[in-house]
């Protein structure tokens, strides 16, 4: 057997069910793997005694005979997600002491389900970023390093989730994608991330970058523990407007369906000088994958793809200088008094220049701007028609294909403070975005490793609501690829 | 139509008036959240945590809003729009907790229509309703509660209001002053909207221009807040005279937004056209757009209570009733109720036709019933006499049982003690004597006690009949049968 903290969620569930092991064994391994990977940082938040009771719970209903999808299993949560009486931070300084009297839907979901919350993981600040490092209580270090042994970035905004599962801190983790936040850092980290289609999951709870586009999922190591994870997410809500009222296959059912008979599309627009080879040829030999496991594979066209990352950096920080503006100091979170006479509008302004890092400033302001009158027709309402032919393109596709196939990340992970132009930062998005703007279903596979070792994924997209199919290819992906590799936990070096 | 001219120096000119009422939805929720909406709870007891914007909160529609304001839209006889959206109004101020304000700028979901207002005279006239759109309050910031700070209190935030705008059609105070006396009544008709002025539940912002009769709108003023009737016509007054004034100097009218200064009974100015704020309106994308079907409408409009313009028509044309009365009557739905309810047991218990009796029904209602309530300071709802009550003495007098005179006594007495009619003339003997042969020995003894009238009255001076009619009176307690005692006394007179 495996070391406990090395066990998949499947694996996991398995030797609970049959009573092999015990969720608290289980949840004790992992914590004392969590304390040993702190300079990862990938925690923000631990509440040691409340994990050890939810295990302890979830041990008496396995005795009991009793067990949900996801009994005793432990794992993490990004800081996006409220939970009552635990810490929700959002990886901003403006929340840094926010104690929430209330439960996400996603999470409260998933301890009706059994699972047991390992902790918070650490985020780019209001899921704003693709490496991590927007963060305000410091950057995530990935757990994989190149060559030249420097720390590399986990990817983002879901950064310290990725790198908790990556690490095997938690076999699995909530996170959440906005334009890639899910996707990005799992194929930074050579994990599974599963975005499903905006309205499978509640946003109830879930603190909001871009309204229109946040959609929770799960990181895990394989394919059916994203299967099973997402299943005990997702579900109608009486309390989310934009949430669907379906109801949820079962997923893990849906795993072993294959290929056969599909049609998978492979969008010509995806394909760019600037993408190292590596990824192209990983590409094309996923395409090998899938024929010989008797899909036909066609090449396709997605003609807006190119105006899909401009797009979703209007559409996104609009929605954003909007969502944000309830961080004003005046009924929770930090509040800056420049002195005791300051007016209202100097608490404001002093709260917020405090509170929020650069970042989310820049896209506060980008949002602001496009919004204002005499842009707003040039930038926002054009945005919105863009994005309207953006859904289109998919829809169009999706008549003749089943599936589209592209890279998730135009590059493996990169050196911690590498990019410091924020707009070669954007580019990590540019293969992500286009689905996440149209809304659709898309996955991470874990596909192979680039010269220096570091994992590269690969990209399913799949039709709205259509995630089995998603996940019966991504399980043909995930077999045929064969992807092992874990990082060497250098991090346990000396401790 | 009325011909309202205000005479400048320089020649006659002509106000125009648009109004924008804001009424607030009666509920039991608010409008996106469940919190409750009752007046005069303890500061920021009834607050959720939507209302209070906290992080990860998303608003749901109530229904119940949805179908108040499709009821009101029936009422103004507007067209009703199956797809409207809700936008977001981006500013910040403390009691506004999510730094926005949900409103229906681009698509509302009221459009077009009209009511009927009635001026002096027995005119009426038509003014036209632009559009009808659902919205938030605010919360309520009070500046005079500590020495050093504004206190907030949530209570009234996120409670749905309609905002109704009129078309600029009114072109008098008195026309200002009907317009919303009208709207009042059909907004209470329907139960939309209690209508109550004192507490802020129906508010109003009214437009005011002047212009030369016949030339185009001149520059307009909004007046923000006026609490009431009075202050309506008020400001009308005004601002119309303070605009001619400053256009018969030679000036200009700047469009800005005043203030009505109730206390000095004048506007002043709160703010220029360039220190408007810069809103950002976008569609808010926690909500789906709002659609509904036909049969949601047709509910709508069969939950509807006939309208005061028509059942002032009916009682007009079906009741035969003077139409100062029939108007009178429908300004209320209370007083219609009630009047309604008691003609038909007036009629069942004379075995007459409601039409024939309608009329002295109303007068007493208008008369001796509202008479009472005013001086007693109570609202005919909670009137010690019902129409039941009403009825029966109405029917006595009718039917010879009790003459008015005595009447007027017996509703002294059920008003004060709220017994009945009945009950009251037994127990005090006060039933009419209509017998002959009783009441001709009364003529014989007041004709025998004034021989002095009866010369008069035989040298023709034929009304001092009225004096012996009075003493007969008189000597029976007001009880004779005035029609019996009048043929005695001529017979007697005349033979």
């Amino acid at each position: 057997m495996a070391e406990l903290h090395e066990l998949d969620l499947a694996e996991a569930r398995d030797l609970l069910r049959r009573r092999v092991i015990s969720s608290r064994e289980l949840a004790e391994a992992l914590l004392t793997e969590i304390e040993r990977a702190a300079p990862l940082n990938a925690f923000l938040t631990l509440d040691r005694e409340r994990t050890l009771a939810m295990a302890d719970a979830a041990d008496a209903a396995l005795a009991g005979g009793e067990h949900g999808p996801m009994t005793g299993l432990p794992v993490a949560i990004k800081d996006v997600f409220c939970t009552e009486g635990v810490r929700t931070t959002a990886g901003s300084r403006i929340l840094e002491n926010f104690i929430p009297p209330y439960e996400s839907t996603v999470t409260a979901n998933l301890w009706r389900a059994g699972a047991v919350m390992l902790g918070k993981t650490n985020m780019d600040e209001f899921a704003m970023g693709s490496s991590n490092e927007n963060s305000a209580f410091g950057p995530v270090r990935g757990p994989w390093r190149n060559g030249k042994g420097e720390d590399l970035v986990p990817g983002g905004s879901s950064g310290g989730s990725a790198a908790a599962v990556a690490a095997r801190l938690a076999p699995g983790a909530t996170a959440t994608d906005t334009g890639g936040s899910i996707r990005q850092p799992a194929s930074f980290t050579g994990t599974v991330g599963m975005k499903p289609t905006y309205g499978r999951c509640s946003r109830y709870g879930m603190i909001a970058f871009a309204s229109s586009l946040d959609q929770a999922g799960p990181i895990t190591r394989t394919v059916r523990d994203a299967a099973i994870m997402l299943g005990a997410m997702a579900g109608h809500d009486e309390k989310d407007s934009t949430v669907v009222d379906r109801p949820v296959p079962d997923y893990e059912a849906a795993l072993e369906r294959g290929v056969k008979g599909l049609k998978v599309g492979v969008p010509k627009e995806y394909h760019s000088a600037k993408t190292p080879k590596e990824i192209e040829d990983l590409w094309l030999e996923a395409i090998e994958w899938l024929k010989a496991a008797g899909a036909e594979v066609v090449d396709i066209t997605l003609p807006h793809t190119e105006a899909a990352l401009p797009t979703y950096y209007i559409v996104a920080p609009a929605e954003a200088s909007s969502n944000l503006a309830r961080y004003d100091g005046v009924r929770y979170g930090l509040r800056v008094m420049p002195d005791e006479k300051a007016s209202l509008t100097e608490m404001y302004e002093a709260t917020r220049g405090a509170g929020f890092g650069r970042e989310v400033k820049r896209r506060i302001m980008i949002g602001t701007y496009v919004l204002s009158a005499g842009y707003y027709d040039a930038y926002y309402l054009k945005a919105q028609k863009v994005r309207a032919l953006i859904a289109r393109d998919f829809a169009e596709a999706f008549e003749t294909v089943d599936l589209i196939l592209t890279p998730t990340a135009p590059s493996a992970a990169f050196a911690l403070g590498a990019k410091p132009d924020p707009i070669a930062m954007y580019y990590n998005d540019v293969f992500t975005v286009p689905s996440s703007l149209a809304g659709l279903p898309a996955i991470s596979v874990p596909a192979g490793t680039d010269g220096q070792g570091l994992p590269l994924g690969l990209q399913l997209i799949g039709r709205a609501f259509d995630e089995e199919t998603v996940f019966a290819g991504a399980r043909v992906l995930e077999e045929a690829a064969g992807f092992s590799a874990a990082p060497e936990p250098w991090w346990k070096k000396g401790s | 139509m009325s011909e309202y001219r205000i005479q400048g120096a320089t020649g006659d000119w002509e106000v125009v008036i648009g109004m924008e009422v804001h009424a607030q939805v009666i509920s039991h929720a608010k409008l996106f959240s469940g919190a409750s909406t009752e007046f005069g709870a303890e500061p920021n007891t009834q607050v959720s945590l939507v209302d209070a914007a906290m992080p990860g909160m998303l608003p749901v529609i109530n229904e119940e809003c949805v179908r108040q304001a499709v009821r009101t839209g029936l009422a103004l006889n507007a067209e009703i729009h199956q797809w409207s959206r809700f936008d977001r109004k981006n500013y910040f101020y403390p009691d506004l907790p999510a730094g926005y304000q949900i409103s229906q700028y681009a698509h509302p979901i009221v459009g077009e229509g009209w009511v009927e207002i009635e001026l002096e005279g027995d005119v009426t006239k038509r003014v036209g309703i632009e559009r009808l759109h659902l919205e938030q309050d605010a919360g309520k910031s009070m500046h005079d509660q500590h020495p050093d700070y504004t206190l907030v209190d949530l209570n009234r935030a996120g409670v749905a209001l309609m905002e109704i705008v009129s078309k600029p059609d009114m072109r008098s105070p008195e026309e200002a002053g009907a317009f919303l006396r009208k709207l009042r009544t059909l907004l209470r008709y329907i139960g939309a909207c209690d209508g109550n002025m004192e507490q802020g539940s129906m508010r109003a912002d009214v437009n005011v221009s002047v212009r030369r009769p016949g030339e185009p709108f001149g520059t307009r003023c909004e007046i923000k807040n006026v609490n009431s009737m009075r202050f309506v016509m008020a400001a009308v007054e005004y601002e119309a005279q303070r605009q001619v004034d400053i256009l018969e100097a030679g000036g200009v009218i700047d469009q800005e937004t005043r203030l009505f200064d109730a206390g000095r009974m004048e506007t002043r100015s709160m703010r220029s056209k360039e220190e408007a704020h810069d809103y950002r309106y976008f569609p808010d994308p926690d909500l789906l757009p709002l659609e509904f079907d036909d049969a949601f409408i047709e509910a709508a409009r069969a939950s509807l209570p006939e309208m005061p313009d028509d059942k002032r028509r009916r009682y007009v044309e079906d009741l035969g009733l003077p139409s100062y009365n029939a108007s009178t009557l429908v300004m209320e739905r209370e007083a219609a109720e009630y009047f309604e309810d008691l003609l038909a047991r007036l009629a069942k218990a004379t075995g007459k036709l409601e039409r024939e009796v309608a009329a002295r029904a109303s007068n007493w209602i208008l008369s001796d019933l509202f008479g009472h309530l005013n001086k007693a300071g109570r609202s005919i709802a909670d009137s010690p006499v019902a129409p039941d009550a009403g009825a029966e003495l109405l029917m006595l007098v009718i039917e010879g049982r009790i003459s008015g005179r005595v009447a007027k006594d017996v509703f002294e007495e059920m008003f004060a003690s709220g017994r009945r009619a009945i009950a009251i003339v037994e127990e005090k003997g006060l039933t009419q004597v209509s017998d002959e042969g009783a009441l001709a020995e009364i003529v014989e003894k007041v004709l025998a006690a004034n021989p002095a009238q009866v010369e008069q009255y035989r040298g023709g001076k034929t009304k001092v009949i009225g004096f012996f009619v009075g003493q007969v009176m008189k000597e029976t307690r007001g009880q004779a049968n005035p029609a019996v005692v009048n043929k005695l006394l001529k017979e007697r007179l005349d033979g």
